[in-house]
């Protein structure tokens, strides 16, 4: 899409019937890096890659748990991301105060969609620029649901967004039939898998990706490194001889794609939550 | 009965004790819910397990004390949202404060004590009233049965009592199966005498490796 008079403002319609401020917001989401999640019938796996600045910084914390049951994977402004975490965890912690019950999933994404819905209908709010994916367990089983700036949610068997993600979602298509009698470490591997995707060629390594799993008798948890490492070693046992068969030769206009490279290198600066002795919330 | 507009509390009764240690802390309180003079039940628990090495027991209004207790978790769980870490004791401590002072004008009708360790390692026990005045202190008891067993503790604990000053570091030299034994007695001792102390008493004893928990059983009249 390019410039027109019709984006100034969100509350400015187009001739066509489009609002560009908010597909200007969906486009802030393709720009963040990758974040994958795949449902079985007990079991969700959300994983992310995590972008670093620079080689200096720590890596941005794309993962967030929600609740014992619910957790989020985000990709966009990661700003946006935390202050939306943060309302999340609010209702949950509500909800239980009030209830004494896990909040359920799709209840949380409704009240999401509507204050993302919100922000597309002032004049003096922007959308947010973040796109969710929430990944959460109740009582009607394991949920995948996706959360656009725009307010809409879709609830799916497997997604991916952000930056290539393409690349995940056409793997995930061949293989999402299978996923519902997926175990929990198939669905782990999978996850992994569709990450590396993602990086298209890039070594994959556990400082780069963020792993979470949540199930039944599971509370929503980060994977350690050491589990995600022994993951991908077994990936790459088994693929010794095919490439990067999905990838698409696609300009690459991801000025971290170097630092990336360098970055897989651990760099001395670990987020303390990826590491055995976690603190109990890993957030 | 509150028959009264003017008086919206009831007195569950029970009584809750505990014990700091050097590298523990005891704290017990008895499973008693009464009204007046009848038994509502024999099995209630007045203790709350706050985070990993904080501990609440309260005797008092038992319908305060379970709102109390939600509030004070949902809480505790903002905290670890925020600091990725548990809250300290003496954090904790500092909270239940302010949380009941903030109700000055219409009180948490409740007799807290709280128990854990603290961020060395140390037993710590924290007393309070019913609007959040408190202190850290070797040992407490609240309740009922409060009057009957502090003097025993204080002759018992061989630490400094809090009545003494310069205020001295409390934590009793004893043993952690000492301190719940003398626990244990000072309950039996309690329950004789009064009528809103017996059936059982939970005791919960925190350390390094975590939170134990006992039942003994009390006098049922």
């Amino acid at each position: 899409m390019f410039r027109n008079q019709y984006d100034t403002d969100v509350t400015t319609w187009s001739p066509a019937g489009r609002l560009f401020q908010v597909e200007y917001a969906m486009e802030a989401v393709k720009q963040g890096a990758a974040a994958v999640g795949l449902r079985s019938t007990s079991h969700v796996v959300l994983a992310t890659v995590n972008k670093a600045a620079s080689d200096l910084s720590s890596h941005q914390r794309k993962v967030f748990k929600i609740d014992d049951h619910i957790g989020v994977a985000i990709a966009g402004l990661t700003a946006d991301g935390r202050v939306l975490s943060r309302y999340l965890r609010n209702e949950c912690i509500n909800h239980s105060f009030v209830y004494e019950s896990p909040l359920p999933v799709s209840r949380l994404v409704v009240r999401l969609a509507d204050k993302a819905q919100v922000c597309t209908q002032r004049s003096w709010k922007r959308p947010f620029g973040v796109g969710l994916l929430v990944a959460g367990l109740d009582e009607t089983g394991a949920h995948l649901y996706y959360n656009c700036p725009s307010g809409n949610y879709f609830e799916y068997q497997a997604f991916a967004i952000g930056s290539r993600s393409q690349a995940a979602k056409t793997f995930m298509e061949r293989r999402f039939e299978a996923f519902n009698g997926y175990s929990r470490d198939e669905l782990i591997k999978d996850a992994i898998f569709a990450i590396k995707e993602t990086l298209q060629g890039e070594k994959l390594t556990s400082s780069i990706c963020t792993v979470a799993v949540v199930g039944i008798d599971e509370p929503f948890h980060m994977l350690d490194q050491k589990t995600i490492q022994e993951v991908i070693d077994s990936i790459e046992i088994k693929e010794d001889d095919a490439s990067a068969a999905a990838a698409d030769q696609a300009p690459m206009q991801e000025e971290d794609k170097s630092s990336e490279a360098a970055a897989a290198d651990q760099a001395p600066m670990q987020e303390e939550d990826k590491s055995s002795e976690a603190a109990p919330m890993d957030i | 009965m509150a028959l009264r507009r003017d008086w919206v509390y009831e007195n569950n009764g029970g009584t809750c004790v505990a014990i700091a240690g050097t590298d523990y802390c005891v704290i017990a309180a008895d499973t008693r819910l009464s009204v007046g003079y009848s038994i509502y039940t024999r099995d209630y628990s007045k203790i709350c397990k706050l985070a990993d090495k904080c501990v609440m027991a309260s005797s008092g209004f038992q319908g305060d004390l379970k709102a109390l207790q939600k509030n004070l978790a949902a809480r505790h769980l903002i905290y670890q949202h925020q600091h990725n870490k548990q809250m300290s004791c003496p954090a904790m401590a500092q909270l239940l404060s302010n949380t009941l002072y903030y109700k000055r004008f219409f009180p948490y009708y409740t007799f807290n004590i709280l128990g854990g360790l603290d961020s060395d390692g140390k037993g710590c026990v924290y007393t309070y009233d019913a609007v959040g005045s408190y202190e850290r202190v070797g040992y407490s008891a609240q309740g009922t049965g409060a009057g009957l067993i502090i003097p025993v503790l204080d002759n018992q604990l061989k630490s400094p009592s809090p009545l003494l000053l310069p205020a001295k570091d409390a934590v009793t030299p004893l043993s952690e199966t000492e301190a719940v034994d003398l626990v244990k007695d000072v309950f039996a001792s309690a329950t004789e005498r009064d009528i809103y102390t017996g059936d059982k008493v939970e005791i919960m004893v925190i350390n390094a490796s975590g939170i134990r928990q006992e039942l003994m059983e009390l006098r049922k009249d």
